[in-house]
C-alpha cells in the first residue's frame, strides 16, 4: 500500500529548448507570493526561487555559444533522504517528505540560522532580509493558497505544493486515490512559453519525465557531490552537460543516475 | 526535547543525543542542589559566621 | 573609595583611574549595543550578508572566541582531572576568560539570527542529526557550567565572603568543583567537535566536507584538538596583556611554562593530524568530486595559498615548534610570538572553515563570492571585546583572581596597614549606618 502511495515528483529542464526568456521566474514569484523590493539590483539580496542562470563555452566569437539553465530547487533526496539542508537544519524546519519526494520549509518553524543556505550547494535557498511589502493595490493580487512569509526566515521552491493540496482534494473529492499527470504542474512548468520543463513523478512509468530522464543526454547537478537532486536537465551539447557538474582536467565528462 | 513534542521519535539518535544531554544536567543539577542544600545546613549549624579573611 | 572591596595584600590604580578605562571600553560597549538594537529592531538587513554569504564575520567570531575559550576547559581538566595542581594559579582566569568568551558567543547567536524570538526552537524542536543543535545543547549546558565555575569566585570577594552563607556556598562548590570540571570537559568535548562538524558535514561543499567515524567529520576531532591545544595560549596571551597593563607578574614562570608545555605537544600532534587531514582531502576527497585542490587558492581577488601556508606552517608548526623546546618557552619575546602566533592561527583556522568555505563556488558557472562587512556587523563583532575589557578589569579588581599576585608583587608595609584601616573604618560607617536608617 505505501509502495503504491510513493512518489518522487521531479523535473526534467530541456537546456536545447530554454531561450532564458524569464518566463518561469515571473510565473514562480506570482504563484508563490515572493516579494521584491523596490531595489532589486543587488542580485544577491533578491528572492528567486527559479533562477536562470547564464554561462557561455568560454571561447570568443564566433564560437561563442550560451546556455541558459532554470535552477528551481532541487529537492535532493540525498542518501535516504539526507538532503543537504535537512540534515542540517537545528530546529526541523525543512523536512524530506518520503511520500512525495519534495523537501518542505515550515516558515512558522524556522528561525533564520541560515545553516540550510549555506549547506545549499544550488543556493537555491534564499533568505529573508525584508519583511514583504507589496506595492498599494497590488497585494490583492497575492495568492490565497500560499502564506506570504516574514522577515528573518528562509524560503525556498516547494514545487508548488499547494497545487498538490488542491489537486489532492480535487481527487478526493472525485472519488480518486491519485492524482493525475496533468493535475499537478508546477506554475513555472506551465509558464514556460517553449515548454522546457517537464514535471511529474520520476518513478511513475506513465508519466513524461520518467521516460524524459532516462535520455542519453540527461543529467543532474553536480551528481558527484552525492546530492542526489531530483532535478534532471537535459542538453544535446557536451560542454553544457560537462559544465553541469566538476570536473578533473583528464576526466571524461560522466553520467551517473541514481533514479 | 521532551518525548511529548510531536517530532520526538523513540529511536537511537533521540536516545543518544537527548540521553547525553539530560545525563549532563542531571550531573550539572545535582551538583548544584547538593552544594546549595550542604550549605543550608552548614550556615545553619553557624559554619562560617566568624571565619576571618585568611581561610 | 572602593578599598574595602579589594582583595587584601595586592595594589590597584586609583578609582578614578579604573572608571576613566571603564568608561572608555563603555563607549566602545556603548557603540555595539546600539548596532546589535539595531540589528534586532530592523533586521538582518543591516548587514552585508546575502544569500551567497549566510554566515559572515559573526559566524567566525562566534567559533574563533569559542576556539580561544577552550582554554577554561582544557585547564579545568588537566587540575581537576589529570591532576596538575600548579594550574590552580591561572585556572581562575581560565574560567574567566572562558565565561567571557562563552557569553560572548551566546549573544552573537542571538544577533545572528532572523528571528531572535524563535531561538528557543532549537531547543523544543530539536533535529539531533543537526551539528547545530549538538552545538546549541553543548554550548549552553557548559556556560551553565562556566557560570557555576566562576561564581565561587564572585563570592570571594571580601565583602561577599563575610556573608555566611556565600562563604559556605564558595566552600562547598571548591569542594564539588572536580565534578562539574568533569561535565565541563564532556560539554566541551562534544560542542567544539560539532562545531568542527559544522562546516565537516556540509557534503555540498566540497572545500569543507570531511569523511570521518559515525556521524562525526574528521573536523569533529580537529575542533576539539584544536580548542584544547590552542585555548592555552589564549590564556597565556591575555595573562601577558594584563601583565602588561597592570604592571605586575601575576602567575609564576613555573605555571606559564608548564601550561605552554602542554599546549605546544597539543599543538603539534594536532598539527600533524591537521596536514594528514588536509593532504588526504587535497589530494583524495576533493579530486573524487572532481576538484583540483588549486582551484580553492586561486582565480579569486583573496584566498591564495597564502592563506594555507600562514595557517599551517606560520601560525601553527612554528608556534608548536617553540614551544615544544624548553629554550623557546623560556625566551619571553619567543614565548610571546608562539602564543601570538597560535592565537591567529587557530582564528585563522576557523575563518577557512566558515568564511571560505562560503566563498568558494561549487557550481561550475557560479562565480567566487565576496563580502565586507557593515559597520553593524564589525561593531557587534567588537562589542565582546569591549565587553570582556571591563569583564576583566572588574573581576581583576575585586576578585582574588590570581592566587600568586600577593606574593610576587607584596606592597609596603604602611600600604598595607593604611588600606587595612581605610578598609575597617568603612566597615564601621557601614554598619554604623544601618541602625540611624532604620530608625
Amino acid at each position: 500500500m505505501k509502495d503504491f502511495h510513493e512518489k518522487k515528483y521531479g523535473m526534467v529542464i530541456d537546456l536545447d529548448k530554454c531561450t532564458g526568456c524569464g518566463s518561469c521566474m515571473v510565473a514562480c514569484m506570482s504563484e508563490n507570493n515572493v516579494p521584491f523590493k523596490e531595489d532589486e539590483t543587488k542580485k544577491r539580496l533578491s528572492i528567486t526561487w527559479m533562477k536562470v542562470y547564464k554561462f557561455t563555452n568560454g571561447k570568443s566569437f564566433p564560437e561563442t555559444e550560451v546556455c541558459y539553465l532554470p535552477r528551481p530547487c532541487m529537492h535532493c533526496e540525498g542518501h535516504g533522504g539526507h538532503s543537504p539542508c535537512v540534515s542540517v537544519c537545528p530546529a526541523t524546519a525543512t523536512d524530506y517528505s518520503t511520500e512525495t519526494g519534495i523537501v518542505s520549509q515550515i516558515y512558522t518553524r524556522c528561525f533564520g540560522c541560515r545553516y540550510c543556505m549555506g549547506a545549499c550547494p544550488y543556493h537555491a535557498r534564499y533568505f529573508n532580509w525584508w519583511d514583504p511589502v507589496w506595492p498599494k493595490g497590488m497585494e490583492k493580487q497575492l495568492s490565497p493558497n500560499v502564506s506570504p512569509r516574514m522577515r528573518g526566515i528562509v524560503e525556498k521552491c516547494s514545487f508548488c505544493y499547494h497545487r498538490l493540496q488542491l489537486a489532492k482534494e480535487k481527487a478526493y473529492s472525485e472519488g480518486r486515490r491519485e492524482v493525475r499527470e496533468n493535475e499537478y504542474q508546477t506554475s513555472c512548468t506551465q509558464g514556460c512559453p517553449a515548454g522546457a520543463i517537464t514535471f511529474g513523478d520520476l518513478i511513475n512509468p506513465k508519466h513524461e519525465v520518467y521516460k524524459l530522464k532516462k535520455d542519453q543526454n540527461a543529467f543532474r547537478l553536480l551528481e558527484r557531490l552525492g546530492t542526489n537532486p531530483k532535478v534532471y536537465y537535459i542538453s544535446s551539447r557536451e560542454w553544457v552537460r560537462r559544465a553541469g557538474d566538476n570536473y578533473l582536467a583528464h576526466e571524461k565528462t560522466g553520467k551517473k543516475q541514481n533514479h | 526535547m521532551f518525548p511529548f513534542n510531536f517530532e520526538w521519535i523513540w529511536d537511537i539518535s533521540h536516545l543518544v543525543f537527548m540521553g547525553g544531554l539530560w545525563y549532563a544536567l542531571g550531573i550539572i543539577g545535582t551538583g548544584m542542589g547538593y552544594c546549595i542544600i550542604k550549605t543550608i545546613s552548614d550556615t545553619a549549624q553557624g559554619k562560617g559566621a566568624h571565619h576571618d579573611e585568611h581561610h | 573609595m572602593d578599598s574595602a572591596l579589594i582583595p587584601v595584600g595586592v595594589k590597584r590604580c586609583s578609582f578614578p583611574k579604573f572608571m576613566l578605562l571603564l568608561g572608555a571600553a563603555g563607549a566602545v560597549l556603548a557603540w555595539g549595543v546600539f548596532a546589535m538594537l539595531l540589528i534586532w529592531i530592523k533586521g538582518l538587513n543591516q548587514t552585508n550578508m546575502n544569500d551567497y554569504y549566510g554566515f559572515a564575520i559573526w559566524i567566525w567570531a562566534d567559533l574563533a572566541v569559542i576556539a580561544i575559550g577552550g582554554g577554561a576547559f582544557f585547564s579545568g581538566f588537566l587540575k581537576y582531572i589529570v591532576g596538575k595542581d600548579e594550574l590552580k594559579n591561572i585556572i581562575n582566569y581560565a574560567v574567566l576568560l572562558g565565561f567571557i568568551c562563552y557569553s560572548s558567543a551566546l549573544l552573537i547567536l542571538a544577533i545572528d539570527i532572523g528571528q531572535p524570538l524563535r531561538g528557543w526552537f532549537i531547543f523544543w524542536h530539536a533535529n539531533v542529526h543537526s551539528m547545530l543543535t549538538e552545538v546549541a545543547f553543548c554550548l549552553t549546558c557548559y556556560f551553565i557550567v562556566l557560570t557555576i565555575e566562576y561564581l565561587p569566585l564572585v563570592l570571594e570577594n571580601r565583602k561577599l565572603d563575610k556573608i555566611p552563607f556565600f562563604h559556605n556556598l564558595t566552600h562547598n562548590m571548591h569542594e564539588t568543583m572536580a565534578v562539574f570540571a568533569a561535565t565541563g570537559a564532556f560539554l566541551s568535548f562534544f560542542h567544539q567537535g560539532s562545531l568542527g562538524g559544522v562546516a565537516g558535514v556540509l557534503f555540498g561543499r566540497p572545500f569543507a566536507f570531511r569523511e570521518g567515524v559515525l556521524i562525526w567529520p574528521w573536523t569533529f576531532f580537529l575542533f576539539t584538538w584544536s580548542a584544547a591545544a590552542f585555548g592555552p595560549c589564549f590564556t597565556i596571551l591575555a595573562t601577558k596583556i594584563l601583565e602588561k597593563v597592570t604592571g605586575k607578574t601575576l602567575v609564576k614562570f613555573n605555571v606559564i611554562d608548564l601550561l605552554a608545555r602542554i599546549s605546544g605537544w597539543m599543538m603539534l600532534t594536532y598539527m600533524i593530524a591537521k596536514i594528514a587531514d588536509t593532504a588526504y582531502w587535497a589530494f583524495v576527497l576533493a579530486p573524487s568530486k572532481g576538484f583540483d585542490v588549486g582551484f580553492f587558492y586561486t582565480n579569486n581577488e583573496f584566498y591564495g595559498w597564502w592563506i594555507l601556508i600562514l595557517e599551517l606552517v606560520i601560525c601553527g608548526i612554528v608556534p608548536a615548534l617553540i614551544l615544544v623546546t624548553k629554550k623557546g618557552r623560556a625566551s619571553k619575546t619567543a614565548l610571546t610570538t608562539a602564543v601570538v602566533l597560535a592565537v591567529i592561527g587557530v582564528c585563522l583556522n576557523r575563518w577557512v572553515m566558515v568564511l571560505q568555505v562560503m566563498a568558494v563556488p561549487v557550481m561550475s558557472f557560479d562565480t567566487w563570492a565576496t563580502y565586507c562587512p557593515s559597520w553593524q556587523e564589525v561593531a557587534t563583532t567588537i562589542l565582546p571585546v569591549a565587553y570582556a575589557v571591563i569583564l576583566i578589569a572588574i573581576s581583576y579588581r575585586y576578585l582574588p583572581i590570581f592566587p600568586q599576585e600577593a606574593e610576587l608583587n607584596p606592597i609596603a608595609p604602611e600600604e598595607a596597614l593604611a588600606d587595612e584601616q581605610e578598609s575597617t573604618e568603612e566597615t564601621a560607617d557601614v554598619a554604623g549606618a544601618e541602625p540611624a536608617a532604620q530608625t
